[in-house]
């Protein structure tokens, strides 16, 4: 799959990104093995995405070493970053489909672009690609008349027309019903090891990510605060773990965003 | 003095954004430019930019353009009967069209159909994070979606340009000598003596050409700069019509000062 054989597909060492001042992830020490399922979840804004984007390159870390298939991100030129986006696929959280452009043409898109393959051929495999997500009946349809979770899967089968060696999820699971979070819980995993690939996914629905992940990791603040199997997450003492997945409104991540004590606001003593 | 303090702060935060997004702006053409050649090879993506900017605005070019050369017949027979050259109507309306008003019009026209529509488009493909997922699909958002309209736009102008002076003229004629009865052979034929295919003509369609790659530019920045929200791309379509007009107006003085001097 790569000249690069270590069982390790995506490591980031010590990893630093702030926004000028303003400090988003700090001390990130995190591998992602090949084949596996590796779910990084956490509050809102606690920086998943940006963890996202600096693997997949839209951002560059601002200390520390990002890897991917053994290529330092910040060494690349753009042209080797984007040889390296071909073998990646990612999924945005709302599915980022173009509008303008049918099902199959959106799933053929990356095919078009990056292969000269001819359109029966092209025409084949995005019918199997749609087919893998269950929505080869959908192909002619435009974007704005898809569910939520139809368009996730259209989404999905455009994120793996190419056969990608990494897939990345941003948040699989915001804003679907019961039913189809199932259904993409289970696209997850089997495309992963149907495909042979490696899986990032972030996202903040635990008890659909435990029982498909092979691997979890927390972040808090920035930082990772825990990680590991499913069956030790669900062990853990740790209260931060504890507070997620019993979803308790106050814990070590308080329900409060920080403020002078109430008393001193209504007194009129405060700014506010 | 602090208010003072203040207002120094402001300013020179205002004039550090604005040197900053000059920059940003010229650092995008170069970009779009590097680019162009890529996209320009497929050529099917500038023909589709084509049918949608410049088929697209036919309508609106085609009416105004009747519309301003029935106006210019009016006025111009009006004021020129006075002199006892009612005659040189012909001359008046295609002169006037081509040299300022087709460009300027049409380009005002354009800016406002299909400026805004550019920016509109890319500002919600950057909002809906479109413009990322290309990205991140290995596909250069800038040659891919950019660059096409971008010289869709540059393409299309003077084609409508053309075409709001040819509706001007047929205006003119419609009303200096259907209806008012100025005499026809002299209206066409003062016409052909007195406009000049490389003074007028060819002038009048630099001047389109330079609007319609100014307003293009402008268009595609906003809509690739905006905030994407549903906010920020209504301001940004809003920045594109007004600073396009402005843009047009200002270059067309520049233009017309080197182009004419008053030689003629």
């Amino acid at each position: 799959m790569s000249s690069n054989s270590s069982a390790t597909l995506v490591q980031l060492q010590d990893v630093r990104f702030a926004y000028g001042e303003r400090v988003i992830l700090r001390g990130i020490d995190l591998d992602i093995p090949r084949g596996k399922v590796v779910a990084i979840m956490g509050g809102s804004g606690c920086g998943k995405t940006t963890l996202l984007r600096l693997i997949g390159g839209q951002l560059r870390a601002s200390g520390g070493t990002v890897n991917v298939a053994g290529q330092d991100l910040s060494r690349l030129s753009t042209r080797e970053l984007y040889a390296l986006r071909r073998r990646m696929g990612m999924l945005f959280q709302f599915g980022a489909l173009f509008t303008d452009m049918s099902v199959f043409d959106n799933v053929a898109f990356p095919l078009r672009e990056h292969t000269d393959l001819q359109p029966e051929l092209i025409r084949d495999l995005v019918l199997m690609k749609l087919n893998a997500v269950g929505l080869r009946g959908a192909a002619t349809l435009k974007p704005a008349e898809l569910s939520g979770g139809m368009a996730r899967r259209v989404a999905l089968a455009r994120a793996i027309a190419l056969d990608p060696m990494l897939i990345m999820y941003d948040e699989p699971f915001a804003g679907l019903d019961p039913i189809s979070l199932g259904v993409i819980g289970q696209l997850i995993r089997r495309l992963n090891d149907a495909l042979g690939a490696s899986t990032i996914m972030v996202t903040h629905d635990i008890l659909e990510s435990l029982q498909i992940v092979d691997y979890v990791y927390f972040i808090s603040e920035g930082r990772i605060v825990a990680h590991g199997t499913p069956d030790e997450i669900r062990a853990s003492t740790d209260p931060f773990v504890q507070q997620f997945i019993h979803a308790e409104a106050d814990g070590p991540v308080p329900f409060h965003y920080p403020a002078e004590p109430l008393a001193h606001s209504l007194l009129g003593r405060g700014a506010a | 003095m602090n208010g003072l303090l203040a207002l120094v702060r402001r300013l020179g935060r205002g004039v550090t954004d604005a040197v900053w997004r000059l920059g940003f702006a010229a650092r995008f053409f170069g970009l779009l430019l590097l680019y162009s050649g890529q996209s320009l090879l497929r050529v099917h993506l500038t023909i589709r930019e084509v049918y949608f900017s410049g088929v697209l605005s036919l309508l609106i070019i085609v009416v105004s353009g009747l519309f301003v050369g029935m106006v210019l017949g009016l006025q111009g027979y009006e004021t020129l009967q006075r002199f006892g050259s009612g005659d040189a109507l012909g001359v008046l309306v295609a002169l006037s069209l081509t040299r300022e008003l087709g460009p300027v019009v049409a380009a005002l026209l354009f800016a406002s159909r299909a400026g805004s529509a550019v920016t509109a488009e890319i500002g919600l493909m950057k909002a809906t994070e479109q413009l990322k997922a290309m990205d991140m699909m290995a596909v250069n958002p800038i040659a891919r979606v950019v660059a096409p309209r971008f010289w869709g736009g540059v393409i299309s102008m003077p084609l409508l340009a053309a075409l709001f002076s040819a509706m001007g003229v047929f205006g003119g004629w419609l009303i200096g000598v259907v209806l008012i009865g100025v005499d026809e052979g002299a209206f066409w034929s003062q016409m052909q003596a007195a406009v000049d295919f490389r003074f007028d003509v060819v002038n009048g369609v630099i001047k389109s050409v330079v609007f319609g790659a100014a307003v293009s530019l402008i268009a595609v920045f906003e809509g690739y700069d905006c905030t994407p929200t549903a906010e920020g791309v209504s301001r940004a379509i809003t920045r594109t019509v007004v600073s396009s007009a402005l843009a047009i107006l200002a270059l067309d003085f520049v233009l017309t000062s080197f182009m004419f001097r008053g030689q003629s």
